[in-house]
C-alpha cells in the first residue's frame, strides 16, 4: 500500500471504449480527476460527455460491453482496475457509496425503506434492531419527517424528494470516504432540488468524507462544489477550483457553456445564446481537439494535435492550443 | 384492493354465467327431442316425459334458461338416469382425485420451472442458457398425452418400475403418491417450460433496472441481490400466469387420468361422453370451469395484492 | 387453444407491410437460427409426407390383412402393422395430411372469424362490443378438453366436430388482437384526417388497418398449428375425432395403446410424427417470430 495520499480518488490518464454492433465507440480518453480529502467536487458536462461512464468506471460497475482502455483508478492509494470480486465488494458501499439519478427506479419496489436501509448494513456485526435505530437516526437527519413509524412504508409512498433523501441516507449509512452523486436533483422539480441541495451543503458540514457531485447545472456546481471538472465528449477539457474556473474559463467549451447559461444572460434578447454544432460520433473519434468543430476560435494545428492540459493558475487547467499561444505571444 | 377485488369478483361470476348460458343453450337449441339429449339412449318414455314436465320444456326459452341457472346456482345439476345419483355428487366425489393430480403437476412445475428459469437468465445466453431454452420450447410443443403414453411405455410396461393403472389404494398414502408420479410428471411437464421461459423473462427484465444496479454499488452480495431483490419481482407475473395454467393442467389431467385408467373427473366425462350421459357431461363441465374461473381469479388477486405498488393503486 | 397468444397491444403508426427488402432480410435471419432452421426441415418433412401420402406409401392404409397383425416392422412392412393387418407407414403418411389438412382449415376460418368479430368489435357501439368480449372471455373460461367433450357429446364425434370446436375456440383470441388494433386505429390522427376527407369506414379498414394487423396475426396462427395438431391428434386418440378407419396420428395411437403390451410400434409411430410435427411447427413458429416482429417475443 502507498503512502497515504493527499486524494482520496485518483484518476489518472482513463480510458474507456464500448464494443457496439457498429463498432468501438470512445467513450472516455485520458480523463484526469482528483479528488482531496473533505472537498467536493464537481464534474459538469451535456448529456453523452461520459459523466456515468467515469463514475461507473471508479466503481467497476460498467455495462458487459465496455472495456477499460488504459490508465488507472486509485481509491485511496489502491488501484481500483486491479481489485478481484471480493475487494470490489468490499469497495461498494465500503469506502465509496453512491447516489443515482432517478429516484423513482432507484429503491427496490417490494422491499420496505426499512429493511432496504438495514440491508445496507449488511457489512455490521450490529443486531437488527440496532440497524433500525441507526437507520431512523439516518433518516432523521436527511429529513425525513416521522421516521420510525414510516420504516415499513414503501418507496413508492414517498415523493421523489423523500426518495432521494431516502436514497442520500442510504449512502450515508456506510460512512464512505467517498460519496458518489450522480446528478443527484435532475429528475427533481426546483423546490425538491433546491431542498437537495439545501441537505447537501448541511450534511457537509457534518460530513468527513468527499463527494463527487455529477450535474449539468452550472449554477448548482458553483454553489455547492470547490473545485470542478468539466467534460466534453469524454475528455476533460478543463478542471480547477470553481471560482477560478467560473471567473476565468479558459476553455472555449467553459467560455461557451458559461454564455449560454440563462441565468447569466444580463440583457434583454430575442435569442438564447447557444452552441452551434453537434457533438462529435465517438465512433470515429477526431483527431486533435474533440472541440474543434464547435469552437470559434480554431487554427490548422486545433484539428491534428490532441491538445495537452495547459496551466491557467494554481490547480486550473485547460486542455487548449490557443492558452498556450496566448502564453507564448 | 377491496374494491379491485370485488369487481373482478363480479366480473368472474357473470362470465360463469355466461358460460352456463352457452351450455344450456348447446343443448336446448340444438334439433332433436332434449329429453333425449338431456336423458341419453337409456331413458324410457315415461322418464322422458317426466323430465319435460319436471324442466318445463314448455316453458318459453328465457324462463327455462332462468330456471336452469337457479337450479345450478343451488347446487342441483340433475340426476344422473344411470346410477340415480345427484350429479354434483357424483363430480364431486371424482374431483379430489383430479385435484390431486393437477396439484402435484402444477407442483412439480413450479419446483422446477423457477429454478430453471432462473438460472437460464443469471448465465444468460451461455451453453446451458441456450439448453434450458430448447428444452422449454420442447416440453411446451410435445404434446403433454404422449409424454403419458411413452412414460407409461418406459416406466410401466418396459421397466415395470411404476405403476401403470389407478389411483393407489385407499387410505394407503404411499402407494397413491408413486400412482400420481408418472401421471403428474407428463401433466407438468408443458408448464415447466412454460415456467422456465416467464421466468427467464421476468429476471433478465428485473436484473435490468435501476433498482437491482442500486444494490450492485452497494456491494450486496450477488446471492442476495438474486434471491431477495430480483427474484420476488420476477416471480410476481408467474403467479398471475398460474391461474391460466390451472386450465391447461385440466385438459392435461383429462387425458392422464385416462391413459393410466385413474378415477377423476376427467376419467368421468370422458366415460359419460361415450355413452352420451349428458347430465353428467354438463355437471363435470359447469364444476371443473368454476374451478378454473376461480382459481384464475385467486391467482390474479395474489399477484396483485403481493406487490405492494399494485396493492396501495389499487 | 394458444396459451401464448393474449392481448398484444400492437402499436398503431407504422404500418408495416412487408418490403421485399425486408422479408429476404428476415428469411437469411430465420435460416441461420438453428432451431428454425431444423423446424424448416421437420415441416417439411411432414409436408412432403402429406403431399405424397399416395405415392410414397406401397400399401392403401385402410387395407386389412388380418394374417399379417400386430407385426413389428420389416422390409415388408417399414413400420410393422396394426390389429387389423393395416400397414402402419401408410397410415402414419395418410395422418400427416390429415394433420396439416386440419390446421389449415381451422387456421383459415379461425382467421376469418376473428377478423369479422374483431372489427365489429373495434367498430361498432360499446355495448355490442361489451358483449363480445363477455362472450369471448366465456368462452375462453372453459378448460380446453372439457370444453371439447361438451361439444362431442352434443354433435357427434367427427373430424368436422373437432374443426368447428377448434375454431370456436381460437376465434375469440384473434379477434381480441383485431379488436385491440381496431380500437387504436380508431382514434389516430391519420384516421380522422381520413375520415374527414371522406373515406368510409370500408376504406380506412382495408387501407390502414389490415396491413398493420395481418403480420402479428399470421404469425400468431402459425405459432397456433402446433396446439391444433394436438388438440386434433388427442381427440382422435380419445375415439371422439376421426370416424374408423380413417387413420388419423391420434387414432393410430389409440389403436397401439390398446395393444400397448402386445407391441410397441403402433404407439411409436403414431406419436413420434406427432412430436416431429409439434416440435417442428413450433421451433419454426418461434423463428418467424423472432425474425419478422420481435416486439411480440415475451422472453427475450
Amino acid at each position: 500500500m502507498s503512502e497515504r495520499s493527499s486524494a482520496i480518488l485518483e484518476v489518472k490518464d482513463l480510458s474507456v471504449a464500448y464494443a457496439t454492433p457498429r463498432g468501438a465507440v470512445r467513450a472516455l480518453a485520458h480523463v484526469d480527476l482528483t479528488v482531496p480529502r473533505g472537498e467536493i467536487v464537481g464534474i459538469v458536462g451535456e448529456s453523452g460527455c461520459g459523466k456515468t461512464t467515469l463514475i461507473s468506471a471508479v466503481l467497476r460497475l460498467l455495462p458487459g460491453n465496455a472495456a477499460v482502455t488504459g490508465g488507472s483508478i486509485l481509491f485511496n492509494g489502491r488501484e481500483v482496475l486491479a481489485m478481484n470480486d471480493a475487494e470490489l465488494r468490499r469497495l461498494r458501499g465500503g469506502g465509496i457509496a453512491m447516489v443515482f439519478q432517478d429516484p423513482m427506479t432507484a429503491l427496490n419496489p417490494v422491499l420496505s425503506i426499512g429493511r432496504l436501509m438495514t440491508d445496507v448494513q449488511f457489512r455490521e456485526q450490529r443486531s437488527t434492531p440496532e440497524k433500525q435505530v441507526a437507520a431512523i437516526a439516518m433518516l432523521r437527519r436527511v429529513g425525513i419527517p416521522d421516521a420510525e413509524s414510516r420504516l415499513d412504508d414503501y418507496p413508492h409512498q414517498f415523493s421523489g424528494g423523500m426518495r432521494q433523501r431516502i436514497a442520500i441516507a442510504m449512502a450515508l449509512l456506510t460512512n464512505p470516504s467517498l460519496l458518489i452523486a450522480d446528478e443527484p436533483t435532475t429528475a427533481l422539480d426546483v423546490t425538491m432540488e433546491a431542498q437537495i441541495i439545501h441537505l447537501l451543503r448541511a450534511l457537509r458540514r457534518d460530513f468527513a468524507g468527499s463527494i463527487l457531485f455529477i450535474s449539468h447545472n452550472l449554477g448548482l456546481i458553483a454553489e455547492l462544489c470547490d473545485r470542478v471538472a468539466v467534460m466534453y465528449a469524454g475528455e476533460v477539457v478543463e478542471s480547477g477550483p470553481v471560482g477560478a474556473l467560473f471567473h476565468n474559463p479558459g476553455h472555449p467549451y467553459t467560455q461557451a457553456l458559461l454564455r449560454c447559461d440563462p441565468a447569466r444572460i444580463e440583457r434583454r434578447t430575442a435569442e438564447l445564446p447557444t452552441i452551434p454544432g453537434e457533438v462529435p460520433n465517438l465512433l470515429v473519434p477526431p483527431t486533435g481537439c474533440v472541440f474543434a468543430d464547435r469552437c470559434p476560435d480554431t487554427i490548422e494545428r486545433c484539428r491534428t494535435t490532441v491538445p495537452v492540459p495547459v496551466s491557467l493558475g494554481p490547480d486550473h487547467q485547460a486542455r487548449c492550443i490557443r492558452i498556450d499561444n496566448a502564453a507564448a505571444a | 384492493m377491496l374494491i379491485y377485488t370485488a369487481r373482478r369478483l363480479a366480473l368472474t361470476v357473470l362470465i360463469l354465467l355466461v358460460t352456463m348460458t352457452l351450455l344450456f343453450s348447446m343443448v336446448y337449441l340444438v334439433p332433436g327431442d332434449p329429453a333425449s339429449i338431456a336423458l341419453g339412449p337409456r331413458a324410457t318414455a315415461a322418464m322422458k316425459a317426466a323430465f319435460r314436465e319436471r324442466m318445463g320444456l314448455n316453458d318459453p326459452l328465457p324462463v327455462q334458461l332462468w330456471t336452469f341457472i337457479s337450479n345450478v346456482l343451488r347446487g342441483d345439476l340433475g340426476i344422473d338416469v344411470w346410477s340415480n345419483r345427484s350429479v354434483t355428487q357424483i363430480v364431486l366425489e371424482a374431483m379430489p382425485y383430479t385435484l390431486a393430480l393437477t396439484g402435484v403437476g402444477l407442483g412439480w412445475a413450479v419446483v422446477t420451472g423457477i429454478p430453471l428459469g432462473a438460472w437460464s437468465a443469471v448465465a444468460r445466453n451461455s451453453w446451458t442458457d441456450r439448453l434450458i431454452g430448447v428444452i422449454s420450447v420442447s416440453a411446451i410443443a410435445i404434446p403433454s398425452f404422449i409424454v403419458a403414453i411413452y412414460s407409461l411405455l418406459l416406466f410401466a410396461v418396459w421397466l415395470k418400475w411404476l405403476p401403470a393403472i389407478g389411483a393407489g389404494d385407499r387410505g394407503d398414502w404411499g402407494d397413491q403418491l408413486v400412482h400420481l408420479l408418472l401421471p403428474a410428471f407428463a401433466v407438468g411437464l408443458g408448464w415447466v417450460g412454460y415456467i422456465a421461459r416467464m421466468v427467464r423473462a421476468s429476471m433478465l427484465e428485473v436484473m435490468g433496472e435501476n433498482h437491482v444496479r442500486t444494490a450492485r454499488a452497494f456491494g450486496l452480495p450477488e446471492q442476495r441481490i438474486l434471491f431477495r431483490y430480483a427474484l420476488p419481482i420476477a416471480i410476481l407475473p408467474t403467479i398471475a400466469l398460474l391461474g391460466v395454467g390451472i386450465g391447461n393442467l385440466l385438459s392435461g389431467a383429462v387425458f392422464a387420468e385416462i391413459v393410466f385408467a385413474r378415477p377423476g373427473v376427467g376419467k368421468l366425462t370422458y366415460d359419460a361422453v361415450i355413452t352420451r350421459n349428458y347430465p353428467v357431461v354438463m355437471g363435470s363441465v359447469l364444476i371443473t370451469t368454476a374451478f378454473y374461473a376461480s382459481c384464475t381469479l385467486v391467482a390474479d388477486l395474489v399477484a396483485a395484492w403481493l406487490d405492494p405498488r399494485v396493492r396501495a393503486s389499487l | 387453444m394458444s396459451a401464448q397468444a393474449s392481448d398484444t397491444s400492437l402499436t398503431a403508426g407504422r404500418a408495416a407491410p412487408l418490403v421485399l427488402e425486408r422479408r429476404f432480410g428476415a428469411l437469411r435471419r430465420l435460416l441461420r437460427d438453428p432451431l428454425g432452421a431444423l423446424g424448416l426441415v421437420l415441416v417439411a418433412l411432414i409436408v412432403i409426407m402429406a403431399l405424397g401420402a399416395d405415392i410414397l406409401s406401397p400399401y392403401g392404409p385402410n387395407v386389412t390383412n388380418v394374417k399379417e397383425r400386430l407385426q413389428p416392422p420389416s422390409e415388408l412392412h417399414w413400420l410393422g402393422t396394426d390389429q387389423l393387418g393395416r400397414d402402419i407407414f401408410s397410415r402414419v403418411l395418410v395422418g400427416s395430411r390429415i394433420a396439416l389438412w386440419v390446421a389449415a382449415v381451422t387456421s383459415f376460418f379461425s382467421l376469418i372469424g376473428g377478423l369479422a368479430l374483431g372489427l365489429i368489435a373495434g367498430y361498432g357501439p360499446r355495448w355490442l362490443d361489451s358483449l363480445l368480449i363477455l362472450i369471448f372471455d366465456s368462452i375462453r373460461a372453459f378448460p380446453t378438453v372439457l370444453f371439447a367433450l361438451a361439444v362431442v357429446t352434443i354433435l357427434g364425434p367427427s373430424l368436422g366436430t373437432i374443426i368447428f370446436i377448434i375454431t370456436i375456440f381460437n376465434v375469440p383470441v384473434y379477434a381480441r388482437i383485431v379488436r385491440t388494433q381496431t380500437l387504436s386505429l380508431r382514434t389516430t390522427e391519420f384516421i380522422l384526417a381520413e375520415r374527414s376527407l371522406g373515406a368510409g369506414p370500408v376504406r380506412v379498414l382495408f387501407v390502414h388497418m389490415l396491413p398493420n394487423v395481418i403480420g402479428p396475426l399470421l404469425i400468431l396462427a402459425s405459432m397456433d398449428v402446433p396446439v391444433v395438431i394436438t388438440i386434433e391428434a388427442g381427440l382422435s386418440f380419445l375415439g371422439l375425432g376421426v370416424r374408423p378407419p380413417t387413420a388419423s396420428w391420434g387414432s393410430i395411437l389409440n389403436d397401439g395403446y390398446a395393444f400397448i403390451r402386445n407391441t410397441p410400434w403402433m404407439v411409436i409411430s403414431g406419436g413420434v410424427p406427432l412430436i416431429l410435427a409439434t416440435l417442428g411447427f413450433t421451433f419454426l413458429g418461434e423463428a418467424l417470430r423472432d425474425a419478422f416482429d420481435p416486439r411480440l417475443r415475451k422472453d427475450v
